[in-house]
């Protein structure tokens, strides 16, 4: 061990320069590679941050100006662009509740009960994934549009699926956030000892209590985790989206709009903004395990 | 007549087409009894316990629970508690709120709550131990917080599956002595399941042997060790030596059973049943070792053999003996009576070996186990 650990120690030849850049190597090799990896992860992120603090100077923001906070005193500043981000924040917010709660049933019932197609259910939760999201996009967008068609015209009213709108985008995120709730949440409940439940229900809970007292704090962790993944892929979603918003702008598809002739600075400014409030989720449910443990 | 608290009535269960755990059972336990079920892993004592639980449904047969039918009730709905093997605490929750968990359900005032709590940490030595998580305890408290638990509930009746099965020897012996003067000073009948029959022994009031999903003799520890009536049970509690004969007559209150070699043995009559051939059996510590040809008391039973090893043991020293070349006997023998060095019987010397008549047992094979519920 200590000789693996130490390979120079033994005899403390007269270091040579080979040996020295080896040592020097052992030494700062690692974390230098880390610092490496993390600045190259965080480097868009930082440029991100830097360009919301640029002066508008024209219609695009590729150049750096001047430091500026007038963008920052008028984040939202932008025709459409504050309609957009709350459609955004809505269909976040109930695409995510909605998906939590069906995906943290059906994830529950995977892992307790055995029953016929259980496998293939697995397989079909994996599969949304596992599929291209332009392709799922293109889907659901040819399963919208024949709503409209008949015979499906007969049983799905006009407007609910037809025309294209904050409907169909809410379905379309509910849908493929369920897969990633399933797994997380049955990342969560692989480890989960049911005799905690027969416990509770020895101390004289019934079903309904032992689940609210007992399995849903235990696995709650699993099920917050799963909430944050689901807002922040619907509130980052842009293909799917695209496919299924008809004329509603989530926030994605209102800069790729204006991409075409604007580059505001506000975009850096609301993408700031996004970033930060999804690290302080990340922190606070990191301190909440913790606690919990 | 004491009053039944939990009686099973011809209680199977199986899992899927091959598995039967339980075959067939039969069971009374008596208000305020400790009542254990002892047996080797796999023979169904766990699944029994969780039917009277009501974790499982048995697949046919009756559960009753003073009197009452329970077999289709929820756990929930038994006024029985249960001490689960790994404890199961609830690690979320701290030990007062695991402890106050069942009085919570039923809306107990806090106030009382309160009381009861600090009263049942009291009794299982763990007062001050309320702010704590189950992950800070040694298994030892672990094991008085899920006693507490359950116990806090004043079920009728505890069932308790291996619970000391986790801690080390010492710490289970001292826990041993503890469940019994707990489950003394609270007076609810216990119903403990153990694979280790010394365990067993020294807790119960009486054992239930188990052997493939039934049992094959029910009775005190003493019934049991005394006087097995399956091999099953003779070999499960301790050592026994085990003689095949044959019925020849009767003398006095005796029936006399030709064994290996010829010689004859002595068996209070009503052990026998008016069987023909049997097998009979004695407890190693109960022969007494005579060297060849020396007197004895005429009403022993004796049998003459040849010492094949002798191994000193400190409290006994055990011997293997051969007796007509056909069966080899072990005997202990306390080291109290030869108090010069080297006195002890060596190998190849010829010996005598003799007991009471009353210490022989004899072995009811096909017909112990789920007929009666006797004892
Ligand atoms: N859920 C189950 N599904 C299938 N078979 C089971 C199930 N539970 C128990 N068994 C089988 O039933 C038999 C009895 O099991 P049980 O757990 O009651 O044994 P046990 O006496 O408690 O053993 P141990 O001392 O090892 O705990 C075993 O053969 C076991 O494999
Ligand atoms: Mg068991």
């Amino acid at each position: 061990m200590t000789a693996i650990a130490r390979p120079f120690a033994p005899a403390r030849p007269r270091p040579t320069v080979r040996r020295r850049v080896a040592a020097l190597v052992d030494h700062w090799g690692l974390p230098a590679y880390t610092v490496a990896a993390v600045a190259y992860l965080l480097m868009p992120i930082a440029v991100m941050i830097l360009f919301s603090f640029n002066e508008q100077v024209g219609k695009f923001n590729y150049q750096w100006h001047a430091f500026s906070l007038d963008a920052w005193a008028n984040p939202f500043g932008r025709p459409g662009m504050a309609a957009a981000i709350r459609t955004s924040l809505e269909i976040a917010f109930l695409s995510t509740l909605a998906a939590t709660a069906l995906g943290t049933l059906i994830a529950v019932s995977l892992t307790r009960y055995r029953f016929p197609g259980r496998s293939a259910t697995n397989l079909f939760i994996f599969l949304p994934m596992a599929t291209p999201e332009i392709v799922m996009g293109a889907s659901l967008l040819t399963l919208f549009v024949n709503t409209a068609q008949p015979p499906l015209d007969t049983v799905i009213p006009k407007g609910v699926l037809f025309p294209l709108g904050f409907n169909t985008i809410l379905i379309a995120h509910i849908m493929f956030n369920i897969s990633y709730v399933v797994v997380t949440v049955k990342a969560r409940m692989a480890g989960f000892d049911r005799r905690l439940e027969e416990a509770s229900m020895d101390l004289g809970a019934n079903e309904w209590t032992t689940f609210w007292k007992v399995t849903f704090p235990l696995i709650f962790p699993g099920i917050l985790a799963a909430a944050l993944l689901a807002f922040s892929l619907s509130i980052d979603d842009f293909v799917v989206t695209n496919f299924t918003s008809g004329l509603t702008n989530t926030f994605p598809i209102w800069v790729w709009g204006s991409l075409r002739n604007s580059l505001p600075v506000q975009i850096n400014v609301v993408g700031t903004m996004i970033f930060g409030t999804a690290v302080l989720l990340v922190l606070g449910s990191t301190l909440l395990q913790r606690r919990a443990q | 007549m004491p009053e039944i608290d939990v009686r099973l009535v011809d209680v199977t269960k199986r899992f899927g087409p091959d598995v039967v755990a339980v075959d067939h059972i039969n069971l009374e336990v008596r208000d305020g009894e400790f009542f254990s079920l002892l047996g080797p892993s796999g023979c169904g004592k766990t699944t029994t316990l969780r039917m009277i639980g009501g974790f499982e449904e048995p697949t046919s047969g009756l559960i009753e629970l003073q009197g009452q039918d329970v077999t289709w009730l929820p756990p929930y709905r038994r006024n029985v508690n249960t001490v689960f093997q790994n404890y199961a605490l609830f690690p979320h929750l701290s030990i007062y709120e695991n402890v106050a968990f069942g009085l919570r359900r039923r809306k107990v005032p806090d106030q009382e709550v309160r009381r009861r709590v600090s009263e049942m940490l009291e009794l299982v030595e763990l007062p001050g131990y309320e702010k704590r998580r189950p992950s800070q305890l040694s298994g030892g408290q672990a094991q008085r917080v899920a006693l507490a638990r359950a116990l806090i509930n004043r079920p009728a009746v505890l069932l308790l599956d291996e619970p000391l099965g986790a801690l080390d020897l010492k710490l289970r012996k001292q826990m041993q002595i503890e469940l019994k003067r707990i489950q003394q000073e609270v007076g609810i009948t216990f119903i403990y399941v153990t694979h280790d029959q010394e365990e067993a022994m020294t807790m119960s009031d009486r054992i239930a042997v188990m052997n493939r999903g039934h049992y094959e003799q029910l009775g005190t520890p003493e019934e049991l060790y005394e006087r097995p009536t399956t091999r099953f049970v003779a070999g499960f509690l301790g050592v026994s030596n085990m003689l095949r004969g044959e019925r020849l007559g009767e003398d006095g209150g005796y029936a006399v059973v030709q064994v290996v070699g010829g010689a004859r043995v002595r068996v209070p009559r009503e052990r026998l049943n008016g069987r023909a051939a049997v097998e009979v059996g004695v407890r190693p510590e109960k022969i007494r070792l005579l060297s060849a040809g020396a007197p004895a008391a005429e009403q022993l039973n004796r049998l003459d053999g040849r010492i094949l090893d002798a191994s000193y043991m400190g409290v006994s020293t055990q011997y293997i003996v051969r007796v007509a070349d056909e069966a080899n006997l072990t005997v202990y023998e306390q080291n109290v009576e030869r108090t010069e060095e080297g006195s002890l019987h060596r190998p190849g010397e010829m010996v005598s070996l003799a007991w009471t008549p009353e210490h022989t047992f004899v072995i009811h094979e096909g017909t112990g186990g789920d007929a009666g519920n006797a004892g």
